[in-house]
């Protein structure tokens, strides 16, 4: 009798007798860091190990006899308040077009090595996205244009100004000035008056992920929105947590309403989210209730909304379920008038008519939507940039300024531009590096970087904030404002520009005072922009926005569908092309890095038998290149729809960002109401294979509550200690905690024990705590084809799990094998939880105790430490480890010259002034993990020490809880019975906190609390199958 | 490499006795820190509170903390420094004048007082800064200077009274370490060659008896025999025994020089590098006694203690010895705008953290415990090893510097609850764990 392992065995192919006694398979190629490395080099010649070891002796012995002379430089004049070694903070913003964050910049040594949020900011409240947390590396970006260029060629900032102002001088057409949103008063004020010395300028702002309809809609302004005062919300298409419009004020004020805890005065509540959307965004992904719907739905979707809620005219045609969903949100909508929120992404000023008119008559305008204080964040017109694309290709522009605008790559008419630039007698880049734009340009005058640079913003009406300069301009670069004073003639500096502006702010009585303070807050209230921004179209009426939807035709059967959006760290793709940390943070949803991708749902890659990494072509009518790009299955994509990202394809954007993906700009049609972000496509099969850099690839969680768990508010609010399992193992004493039995002493903790909590309830899955992690830690980015080889560095990841079809009777009809094997396939329109997962610092730590060279001990604070100098890298931890959060330095990625695309900020000594001088640069052949930010909780018992007091709470942060847009990770001491993690911990024992993998016993110091959403039943771990 | 090996026991008997020493005057020397970093900042001197009506001798003993904190780096007692010399100072003028002139001269002197005016003509119309200090802190210092009048200018070691002792046992101990050691080597030497001169007698003498022995006729072949018998060299050069023994002595003595030079790789104690400018600790910190927070003004606050910017040098040397050759280089870098490339004679590796202010603000650790006698150093070099043992060793045998620190105080209680016989060191309140340094 015999028993075969698998059918190779059975077969006894060649290939299955050559391997059978090798005990291990193959390793991954050690010597290849990026793909296309055919032959594997990693065998060295006898001669080159010769030469080496010969090298190698003779370098030791020369190493011992003399160490390296090293310089201490002090300053010459130092100034007061700067000490070597000592961090000062100061308040800043960050508003790149797309998302504004007001900052704090840690500047250690006169250089800025990290931001954080602002707590003082009554708009985003020390929140802090990933892409704002990944600024601060493009600072130090080489890839920045470093000096001024006139045709081809280096020259001073007066040479360039002699020419553009000569050129200036004898324009005879038009004067263009292209940007994108520009919310600073001050900068608007210097454009005015380069206006005004000049004839005939104009300045054209276009957005690229346009809202041009929905500021048409509500009469040239963006409403401000308050999630936080809403019980029920309706998203039709508006990724409002990840992308749309102000993601990190959203996310705050979402994250309000849908904490919940048990011991309030009354019984816990929640808001409820619907979300009609094409592709699984962030928002859909938190949604309690998310309807996949094709773009070419949409209008319906938004008119059967609004005949639910004002009434008037027939239903549209859509599927029963959709309108069964519609039919629901409508009535809970009815059932919250002025406690609710419509909001749709949709660039169709027809849709956001009747948006603008379902929020008027559920009497949310005033509470959840205030047209009174605007949003500024997004000003573009597409009609404008439309006109304006126009006339440079008729040769009515003479002279045009690109200012922080790139759209050449970013706009769907960049080839009409690129064309066009050359009838420009003048033309000017203020961009910061030489971009797809910049570089068709006659002039490139670049702008310092915002932390080089002083400005002011308005984001809402009322709110103001100050940028300040955290350090001088690093290469011979001017601020924008400045170049625009000098053209105008003026040789006022920008700072005494904007001084002189902000008097009517503050006040001329006492201004120095108010000034220095606003300056220190880095906000301040009062408004500065004069009057809302002129609209070019007329506002469109809700009958005509009606009957414009009507006359939508439905796209014929079969067609597929393409839908642009956006990456939550990508974004556009501006600057944050060339940010390594930004391209290899993986999406919250797919966890792909490095490139876009066709996401297509699993029906159409079965109908068309596609298998993940497929390349496809896609192609569109009137789009001249067709994208070739791999295929990802994505649950939760609409059927018969497909999605792709923006913001790759960069050609110009530096060594990270070029060819990294493929352009999808140009698949957006320019409409007459605006730019349209869909379209239908094409889809070919070419027959390669491009792998796809995924960090998670498995689905989903298998029905193992010990890993992560979920509820519904009803039981919640029932019963709150219902709503989490804990595992219970068997004793002689019966049924008892895990932790009753031990093969380890338990630690003594008598000065600190630090702890975590994560509450998942809040976690959205942003990926601000995984950047911001990642820049304090000096965590370094290892490219595609490494986290392909899963060899990524982030030591903390946000895992991501769908919830299947499967059923508990399943087990019984179909089969326990079969069972499991459906339940890892996700369903089609899955829900899915976050969860945040760092070293969980065991207080019975498996690694510890099969380290050989005690390299990873445990602290007498509960942290359990990596030794790197000690570390001897024989993976046992790793291997030993059961949350799989250790991660081993395969390579030297700070000198091995194959990772020096990819983590320039530890190759150059420009990029390694970012690096963290706290934390070490681990070396090859090490391992390292989360160490509980330990520089920081040294740094807060030291200030606290030389204080004579204790620690208080909420001193020392980590990185992660810092940077948390909804506050869902705390951190504290847990010896410290007054500190908020101690009370958390207290309330929610036996409620909603759990240990994952309880059982094993390792005993985490993170506690996680269970998610709770407001629906009528989980899609996770469902009791029975709904008749 | 035995020499190096002698003196490096050398140090660690001194060593050992420095600590034993040193542990003796343990409370001294955590009040003189209190006093020594209280004087970075004028006002925080306030801690050392003058005795009231506690009796002259409290309040001059006040005022001597308050003087070196304060008032050393431009006042001595009896020499003009960069201030006028101050004794006397109670006869030239009244203490409320002194109180309001050290508050806030620029006042006095815009009031018009004559002599203050003249005062601040004479002294290049420099002007003394301000000092928030109390009147009665004021008054103290008037008494430790009047106390001070007439004595002789002493250039003791360190600002503090512990350094002082540890300087004297130094001294002590290094004077009569190199005494003894003179003497026996002048004795080994005078040894040495009288063996020889006994040796070559003895071999002339024996020479001289064979060439008469040789000279008799009466000798029968056993006695030539025995005369001409020459020592086996060959036999000896063959004994196995004997190569066994010369081969191991040779052996074990290369094993040993090879782990002692091994063990010295990375080790730079002693490292002396000539710096750009000839600036003398000796003189700054030895002779004029300047506070070391004074120019290292990081030392208490920050993990570096700084190497003072050109402008803290430009506090005294807009005035004193501006003709000196070095002095004119910090002109000359100034006016050029080059910072000085001092050359950095503590490395410490990346791999291990370090925070000046941990050991001296909350540890109370003197300079000089790890600097050495940097008041004597005309040059600074590394006194200590910076090894790893040398950091774990400290940090098992020193005891926290608990005393009116809050944050201590529990962990005090527990400690001394469960294990009061020995000492609350640094290790065992997890100094010794790795992530207390690496990171």
């Amino acid at each position: 009798m015999k028993y075969w392992k698998g059918i190779e065995e059975l077969d006894n192919s060649p290939e299955f007798a050559k391997n059978a006694f090798a005990e291990f398979p193959d390793f991954l190629p050690v010597k290849e860091s990026r793909a296309g490395d055919a032959e594997d080099t990693s065998v060295a010649p006898r001669r080159d190990f010769l030469k080496l070891m010969g090298f190698g002796v003779a370098a030791a012995t020369l190493a011992a006899c003399e160490a390296p002379v090293r310089k201490a430089i002090p300053y010459l004049n130092k100034p007061e308040e700067v000490d070597p070694t000592i961090s000062n903070f100061y308040a800043s913003t960050y508003f790149t077009g797309s998302d504004y964050n007001a900052v704090l910049v840690k500047n250690r040594d006169g250089r800025p090595i990290k931001l954080e949020g602002n707590p003082e900011s009554p708009v985003t409240r020390g929140g802090l996205s990933a892409r704002a947390q990944a600024a601060i590396l493009s600072l130090y970006d080489g890839g920045r244009l470093q000096h001024f260029m006139a045709k081809g060629k280096k020259v001073d900032f007066e040479e360039a100004d002699r020419a553009i102002r000569a050129g200036l001088n004898s324009a005879t057409g038009k004067i263009t000035i292209v940007s994108p949103t520009i919310i600073s008063p001050s900068t608007k004020r210097a454009i005015a008056a380069f206006a005004g010395s000049h004839r005939n300028v104009e300045h054209v702002m276009y957005d690229v992920n346009s809202a041009s309809g929905l500021l048409q809609a509500n009469g040239g302004v963006l409403p401000a929105y308050d999630f936080s005062r809403a019980n029920v919300i309706v998203s039709l298409g508006a990724d409002f947590l990840g992308t749309w419009i102000s993601p990190v004020e959203y996310s705050r004020q979402y994250i309000t309403n849908r904490k919940v805890r048990s011991d309030g005065p009354a019984k816990p509540t929640m808001s409820r989210h619907y979300q009609f959307e094409t592709a699984l965004s962030l928002s859909g992904s938190n949604a309690d209730i998310r309807v996949p719907v094709k773009p070419s739905q949409m209008a319906a979707v938004v008119l059967a909304l609004y005949g639910a809620i004002v009434g008037g005219g027939a239903v549209p045609t859509l599927t029963p379920a959709i309108n069964e969903k519609i039919k629901t949100a409508a009535a809970e909508l009815q059932n919250n008038r002025g406690a609710s929120l419509v909001v749709a992404g949709s660039n169709d000023p027809a849709v956001q008519s009747l948006v603008a008119a379902i929020n008027q008559s559920l009497g949310n305008v005033g509470t959840t939507v205030d047209l009174t204080n605007p949003s500024y964040v997004r000003q573009g017109d597409d009609a404008r940039m439309a006109q304006f694309v126009r006339d440079l290709n008729n040769g009515a522009i003479s002279a045009v300024f690109f200012y922080n605008a790139n759209p050449v790559y970013n706009h769907p008419l960049g080839a009409q531009i690129k064309a066009g630039i050359a009838k420009a007698a003048l033309s000017v880049s203020l961009n910061d590096r030489l971009d797809e734009t910049g570089s068709l340009c006659q002039y490139q005058t670049p702008d310092s970087h915002w932390l080089e640079s002083w400005n002011d913003y308005e984001p809402k009406r009322g709110f103001l904030s100050l940028a300040q300069p955290a350090i001088t301009p690093i290469f011979k670069t001017r601020q924008g404002q400045e170049s625009f004073l000098r053209w105008a003639g003026s040789n006022e500096t920008y700072y005494n520009f904007l001084k002189a502006g902000w008097r009517n702010v503050l006040g001329a009585n006492g201004f120095q005072a108010a000034w220095d303070k606003a300056v220190h807050d880095g906000v301040a209230t009062g408004t500065a922009l004069a009057v809302a921004p002129a609209f070019s179209s007329p506002v469109i009426g809700a009958a005509e926005a009606v009957s414009r939807l009507r006359n939508v035709t439905a796209a014929p059967a079969g067609t597929v569908e393409l839908a642009l959006y956006e990456k939550v760290g990508i974004g556009e793709g501006g600057v944050e092309a060339n940010n390594p940390f930004l391209q290899e943070l993986p999406d919250p949803i797919s966890k792909a890095t490095w490139g876009n991708y066709v996401a297509v749902p699993r029906a159409m890659a079965v109908a068309n038998k596609w298998e993940q990494g497929d390349v496809l072509s896609v192609s569109a009518a009137g789009v001249a290149k067709p994208l070739n790009l791999p295929v990802l299955i994505q649950p939760g994509q609409a059927d018969g729809t497909v999605s792709i990202a923006v913001g790759y394809g960069r050609m110009m954007a530096g060594r990270v960002g070029d060819n990294v993906g493929e352009n999808a700009f140009p698949f957006a049609q320019v409409g007459k109401d605006g730019i349209v972000y869909t379209n239908a496509v094409t889809l070919k099969a070419t027959g390669a294979n491009s792998p796809i850099a995924q960090t998670q690839t498995h689905h989903t969680i298998m029905d193992r509550r010990e890993v992560v768990q979920e509820n519904t508010l009803a039981k919640y609010r029932e019963n709150p200690k219902e709503v989490t399992e804990y595992e219970r193992i068997a004793t002689p004493e019966g049924l008892e905690k895990p932790s009753k039995v031990s093969l380890w002493q338990d630690y003594q903790y008598n000065d600190h024990h630090w702890g975590m909590a994560i509450d998942l309830n809040s976690c959205i899955g942003c990926g601000s705590c995984v950047i911001g992690c990642q820049t304090e830690n000096n965590i370094a980015v290892v490219g595609k084809q490494q986290v392909i080889n899963r060899r990524e560095m982030h030591w903390m990841r946000i895992d991501r799990y769908y919830s299947s079809n499967a059923h508990k009777s399943d087990f019984d009809e179909k089969g326990k094998l079969d069972t499991y094997a459906a339940m890892e396939d996700p369903s089609d329109n899955p829900q899915v939880v976050f969860q945040p997962m760092l070293c969980q610092h065991c207080n019975h730590a498996p690694c510890e105790t099969v380290c050989p060279v005690l390299a990873t001990t445990h602290s007498s604070e509960g942290l359990n430490q990596m030794t790197y100098n000690r570390c001897v890298g024989t993976r046992y931890c790793a291997n030993n480890c059961p949350y799989k959060v250790r991660r081993f330095n395969w390579f030297s990625y700070y000198s091995n010259e194959k990772f020096e695309d990819v983590n320039g900020h530890m190759f150059t000594d420009l990029g390694r002034m970012v690096l963290n001088p706290d934390v070490t640069v681990r070396a090859r052949g090490v391992m390292e993990k989360c160490s509980f930010c330990v520089q920081r909780i040294q740094l807060g018992k030291l200030e606290a020490k030389k204080q004579k007091r204790r620690p208080l709470d909420g001193e020392v942060v980590a990185a992660c809880a810092q940077s948390c847009p909804t506050e869902a990770i705390l951190f504290g001491d847990m010896r410290d019975p007054s500190s908020r993690i101690s009370k958390l911990l207290k309330r929610e024992d036996g409620e909603r906190a759990f240990h994952v993998l309880d059982s094993i016993n390792v005993q985490p110091n993170v506690t996680y609390l269970t998610k709770i959403r407001n629906v009528e039943q989980s899609a996770f771990f469902p009791e029975e199958k709904p008749a | 490499m035995m020499n190096s090996f002698l003196s490096r026991t050398s140090y660690w008997v001194l060593a050992l006795f420095l600590a034993l020493a040193g542990s003796a005057t343990a409370q001294d020397a955590t009040s003189a820190a209190t006093v020594s970093q209280q004087g970075v900042t004028p006002g925080g001197a306030a801690g050392a509170n003058p005795a009231t009506g506690g009796g002259d001798a409290a309040a001059i003993q006040a005022g001597d903390a308050l003087f070196k904190a304060n008032c050393t780096q431009c006042h001595a007692v009896n020499e003009k420094v960069v201030g006028p010399a101050l004794a006397g100072i109670t006869k030239r003028r009244q203490i409320p004048w002194l109180v309001k002139w050290v508050k806030n001269p620029a006042k006095v002197i815009a009031s018009g007082d004559e002599y203050a005016v003249k005062l601040f003509n004479d002294y290049g119309k420099q002007q003394m800064p301000s000092f928030a200090l109390s009147d009665q802190e004021i008054t103290s210092i008037m008494a430790w200077v009047t106390s001070q009048e007439g004595q002789k200018t002493v250039a003791d070691g360190g600002g503090a009274g512990v350094t002082k002792e540890n300087q004297t046992a130094t001294d002590g101990q290094d004077g009569s370490g190199a005494g003894a050691g003179k003497y026996a080597d002048v004795l080994l030497i005078v040894l040495v060659v009288v063996l020889i001169v006994l040796v070559v007698t003895l071999v002339i003498i024996a020479n001289l008896m064979k060439d008469v022995l040789r000279g008799r006729k009466d000798l029968d072949g056993r006695d030539v025999e025995i005369l001409e018998q020459r020592f086996d060299w060959a036999g000896l050069y063959k004994s196995t025994a004997l190569r066994g023994i010369v081969g191991a002595v040779v052996a074990l003595a290369l094993l040993y020089a090879g782990v002692q030079s091994v063990m010295a790789v990375g080790l730079t104690q002693g490292y002396q590098p000539t710096q750009p400018i000839a600036f003398s600790h000796k003189l700054h910190a030895g002779e004029n006694n300047i506070n070391c927070a004074y120019c290292h003004t990081s030392v208490y606050k920050g993990k570096s203690a700084n190497i003072p910017s050109a402008n803290i040098c430009m506090n005294c040397h807009s005035q004193i010895k501006t003709e000196s050759p070095e002095i004119k280089k910090i002109y000359r870098a100034i006016e050029r705008k080059q910072p000085i490339q001092w050359v950095r004679v503590h490395n410490l590796p990346d791999l291990a953290y370090f925070n000046h202010s941990q050991h001296t603000q909350v540890g109370g650790i003197q300079c000089q415990t790890c600097h050495g006698p940097i008041q004597n150093m005309e040059v600074v070099y590394q006194y200590s090893a910076l090894t790893m043992g040398w950091c774990i060793n400290c940090h098992r045998e020193t005891p926290l510097n608990t005393k009116g620190n809050a944050y201590y105080d529990n962990l005090v209680k527990l400690h001394d609850k469960s294990n009061n016989a020995v000492p609350f060191t640094v290790s065992s309140n997890g100094g010794t764990e790795c992530s207390k340094c690496h990171y």
